[in-house]
């Protein structure tokens, strides 16, 4: 793999613990990625100053969404923003673009984070309903040690877009008290597809300040405060009709933790959290426009969760109280080409409010040292409110019997069963999960996705979206040898998808008619992956990496952005301070494709990336130095994640520099 | 603890008794909300004033509301029988345009109104007049003056001669100010049937279809041609606006058969009828 070491399967790992006859042992099905600079395994990456993008592609779960070089969007299971939770922390953070420009992920920073735990469909509950699965980002781990001082230095290079890449981390700890701080700085020209082939629009400039401090209030309480500020400016969407002029966010949480002196309780956990979302797009810097327009979006979102984790002889148990108030707004304001006209303005997002109230429990049985089951229950109560008169009246126009107010109760189970032993693990598990449409799915007006051309209507009389799910995993892990199989069914009723309405007129100059957010009485998803690893030799490891993806809508065809047979295979070489790194990456053909949904044949591609990495170390200071080649062949290729089939990065050597004393 | 709860319940019992004192507030009916005046009409014995919404008149549909001042008294008269007759006075003839009867508004009060549709604006050359005639106390009175009635800076009026060779003359009144909305909406159908007399038509339709000429010429959704309730009256409809700005509402007029007597659909070739209402807000 061309990342070494990127990823951890707790259960994998639990049985080696197996001796020890008190310790409870949480078995799960969830990935844990090391993502950010924070984590002490950072500094084995062979990138270590790749975008988040970069590293969440690493999971067989997620796959990215591409618009442009910069704020890819996730996708788990093959689904997308609106059928998961991204959390930082566990903070609900909601984009503020109604084009689904700026996803969660693009408002931190790897300098801000440690690692990414991905959880598939239901497990992935704990903070929100999900149908498809979560990403919690975790920041710095660090607690109250002696460190004293540390600095560090990050630089980069990336040959193809100019990619500049400057930061730095304060930190000091002593056992009263901590305080991270660090900076990063992104400067990125257009990129060269494959064959040298400049993508206008593609250029990005990102700031992020982060700053993380605790105080010890007692041996057993912490109170800590954290910040990340954000600012991207002059970022280009090539796929897309528009730019971004400003994507900022802050976003601000305390936390208060407590150990109580109870056998029962591990830990009690409290947070209360803001943050807010400034994106505004911009099309000055285009050519050709049809009609100049403006379109800025905001979000903010107050919100506050309570989790306690405790055990009682072979149970655990964990409990999440949270809740959040989130307001989106977005608007269009259109220059007509004659000064004297009024401007046309509308609301894209009626400004609407979202409450949350929900419950997560869950309780992990330990049958015996080498099986567990786990049972989690997620119940919420969810409520959307129009606040802008303005907007209510404009979607009235579609629905004249509309509220302003839509409540709802959002519920969700799920059971799986572990067993580890003797180097074999499998497990199985069900899950149901419900989800309320998100705030375009129920709320848009005249949302142009230029992807099938539509302009998107949103639609308040959606039901819940219900998934049930049946998931398997079996591996096998010897001293040399790793591999593990894992599958994800899930059967979505009332899927959400838009659908045609040809008695609506499109408003977007030139689009192909207007869909209308409309649930199909179900849809099924089939997500699997397959790992394995060897160890040749002390030195050597050959990693593979395959995943497969099919979705299917109620009349049997394919759903968008399903993965094709895509695969990733490498040789690694670690003697010591040096690594290097040979990859082969690549998808078969996408034979799965729907025109309807806007999708088309995605030819098979392959790529070859190598890279290099040494660490020096002095007396009481190291260095590390990464580069590589990416797409050392100059492929020109595309793949079933990139928006209008926009080509991909050619060939780019990068230089990743850190320094810490 | 206990006394605490008793403040907490004496506040309460404050507030409430606060909040309905003020609900009690009586608010007295003004007549004259919402119009302003915009002419007096003076004769030997009355004073005549005139109110509308926009405190002036312009081409096109207008609201207007009276009241009858007696001069010496200062007092405005009640129970007048009132009518009113407009009259365009051109180069070479004279002639009037729709208009509606004259009512009073509420039983004591001392307004009265009514429509006058103006289907042309006034020039240097020629001008309106407006006439009225009332009757109190079996004494008649009349009063005569010009007035203004200046152009307006959308299109509101549509005169034209229909497939059937009836002149018709069809004109924009509701929404007053148009939201972005499923706005209700009214126009009025007259025919001239000579050059005195615009009776209401009756049983027609009038399609709509609203467009942006600045941006690509798109429509809006779930528009309800306007048609009538009552024989005799005004015709309404359902407007459907979905941004701010200019727009255009192409118009059909279609008799009770459904034969279009003017007006074209809007296709790909065809961007704009040759009726249409403007609108821009």
């Amino acid at each position: 793999m061309k990342k070494l070491i990127v990823f951890f399967l707790s259960l994998s790992f639990c049985f080696t613990f197996s001796q020890e006859a008190d310790s409870i042992k949480t078995k799960e099905l969830k990935e844990v990625l090391v993502v950010g600079t924070k984590a002490t395994l950072h500094e084995k990456q062979t990138k270590t100053l790749a975008t988040l993008d970069e590293f969440l592609q690493k999971s067989t779960k997620v796959d990215l969404i591409k618009r442009g070089a910069y704020a890819w969007e996730p996708i788990i299971n093959g689904m997308a923003t609106e059928r998961t939770v991204v959390t930082i922390d566990g903070m609900r953070i909601f984009g503020a673009c109604t084009d689904k420009m700026d996803p969660v992920t693009s408002y931190v920073e790897v300098s801000n984070l440690s690692e990414a735990t991905i959880s598939s469909g239901q497990q992935g509950s704990c903070h929100g309903n999900t149908i498809g699965g979560s990403i919690d980002l975790k920041r710095s781990q660090r607690q109250f040690t002696n460190a004293g001082w540390e600095f560090f230095v990050n630089s980069g290079y990336e040959t193809n877009n100019r990619q500049k890449i400057i930061g730095s981390a304060i930190n000091y700890a002593d056992s009263l008290f901590y305080v991270d701080t660090d900076v990063m700085f992104r400067d990125a020209e257009n990129y060269k597809a494959g064959n040298n082939k400049e993508i206008q629009f593609s250029q990005f400039r990102k700031l992020n300040l982060s700053a993380t401090s605790g105080y010890r209030l007692a041996p057993n309480k912490n109170i800590e405060a954290s910040v990340i500020f954000d600012r991207a400016t002059d970022v280009g969407y090539p796929a897309l009709p528009m730019d971004v002029s400003l994507a900022e966010a802050l976003i601000t949480s305390v936390k208060f933790n407590y150990k109580p002196n109870l056998e029962q309780i591990d830990n009690w956990e409290t947070k209360l959290y803001f943050n807010t979302i400034t994106h505004t797009m911009d099309d000055t810097k285009r050519p050709v426009v049809p009609i100049h327009m403006d379109m800025p979006g905001w979000s903010d979102t107050y919100g506050f969760y309570s989790k306690v984790n405790g055990k009682y002889k072979k149970h655990q148990f964990l409990a999440n109280l949270n809740s959040f108030y989130n307001r989106s707004v977005a608007e269009m304001t259109m220059y007509p080409s004659d000064p004297n006209e009024n401007l046309m303005f509308m609301y894209t997002w009626p400004d609407v409010r979202t409450l949350y109230a929900g419950i997560y429990l869950e309780h992990n049985f330990e049958i015996n040292c080498h099986s567990n089951l786990k049972f989690t229950t997620n119940l919420g109560f969810h409520n959307n409110n129009v606040a802008s008169d303005f907007g209510l009246q404009s979607l009235q126009i579609f629905y004249p019997e509309m509220k302003a107010s839509k409540s709802r109760f959002l519920k969700s189970f799920s059971t799986n069963y572990f067993y580890n032993k003797d180097g074999i693990s499998y497990g199985f598990g069900m899950g149901y999960g419900e989800r309320a449409p998100s705030v375009s799915e129920g709320y848009g007006f005249y949302l142009y996705n230029s992807f099938d051309g539509f302009d998107y209507i949103g639609n308040l009389n959606l039901k819940n979206e219900k998934s049930l799910e049946g998931n398997a995993n079996i591996g096998f892990k010897n001293a040399k040898w790793q591999t593990k199989i894992s599958a994800s069914y899930f059967h979505i009723y009332d899927y959400i998808i838009g659908i045609p309405d040809a008695s609506v007129a499109p408003m977007t100059i030139g689009a192909n008619g207007i869909k209308v957010y409309t649930a199909l009485d179900y849809a099924t998803i089939l997500s699997s992956d397959f790992t394995i690893s060897y160890q040749l030799s002390d030195f050597w490891i050959w990693k593979g990496q395959f995943v497969y993806n099919l979705g299917k809508d109620n009349e049997n065809n394919g759903l968008p952005f399903m993965s094709p047979f895509n695969y990733m295979t490498s040789l690694g070489f670690r003697p010591g301070k040096f690594s290097s790194e040979l990859q082969l990456k690549g998808n078969a053909t996408q034979t799965e494709y729907n025109a309807f949904y806007g999708e088309d044949k995605t030819p098979d591609y392959a790529i070859v990336n190598a890279n290099l990495g040494y660490k020096f170390t002095f007396e009481k200071s190291k260095m590390i130095l990464n580069t590589g080649v990416e797409n050392m062949f100059d492929a020109n290729y595309t793949t079933y994640t990139d928006w209008k089939n926009l080509p991909r990065m050619g060939r780019n050597i990068f230089i990743n520099l850190m320094f810490q004393f | 603890m206990k006394t605490s709860i008793k403040y907490i319940v004496a506040i309460f019992a404050m507030a409430l008794t606060f909040v309905s004192c003020s609900n009690d507030d009586e608010t007295t009916v003004n007549e004259l909300d919402g119009i302003t005046k915009f002419k007096e009409i003076t004769n030997d014995t009355h004073t005549i004033e005139l109110y509308s919404h926009m405190g002036s008149l312009e081409q096109g549909y207008n609201e207007i509301s009276l009241r009858i001042k007696d001069n010496t008294t200062d007092k405005y008269i009640k129970n007048a029988e009132v009518s009113w007759s407009p009259l365009m006075h051109m180069a070479m003839m004279t002639h009037s345009c729709p208009y509606s009867a004259v009512e009073k508004v509420t039983e004591n009060g001392t307004l009265y109104e009514g429509y006058i549709m103006f289907q042309m604006a006034q020039n240097d050359t020629e001008y309106w007049d407006l006439k009225i005639d009332y009757t109190i106390n079996g004494v008649d009175y009349t009063a005569t003056d010009v007035i203004d009635v200046p152009a307006s800076a959308k299109r509101k009026v549509n005169t034209f001669t229909g497939s059937d060779g009836v002149k018709y003359l069809v004109a924009y009144i509701e929404p007053h100010h148009p939201k972005v909305a499923l706005n209700d909406m009214k126009v009025g159908v007259w025919k001239m049937q000579n050059m005195m007399t615009f009776p209401v038509v009756d049983g027609y339709t009038v399609k709509i279809d609203p467009r942006m000429p600045s941006m690509g010429n798109h429509t809006s959704p779930n528009n309800i041609h306007a048609t009538q309730t009552l024989a005799g009256g005004l015709y309404d409809g359902k407007l459907s606006l979905t941004m701010t700005g200019y727009w255009k509402i192409n118009l059909q007029l279609a008799d009770a058969e459904g034969t279009i007597l003017k007006g074209e659909e809007i296709t790909e070739t065809v961007t704009a009828s040759s009726i249409f209402f403007e609108i821009e807000f």
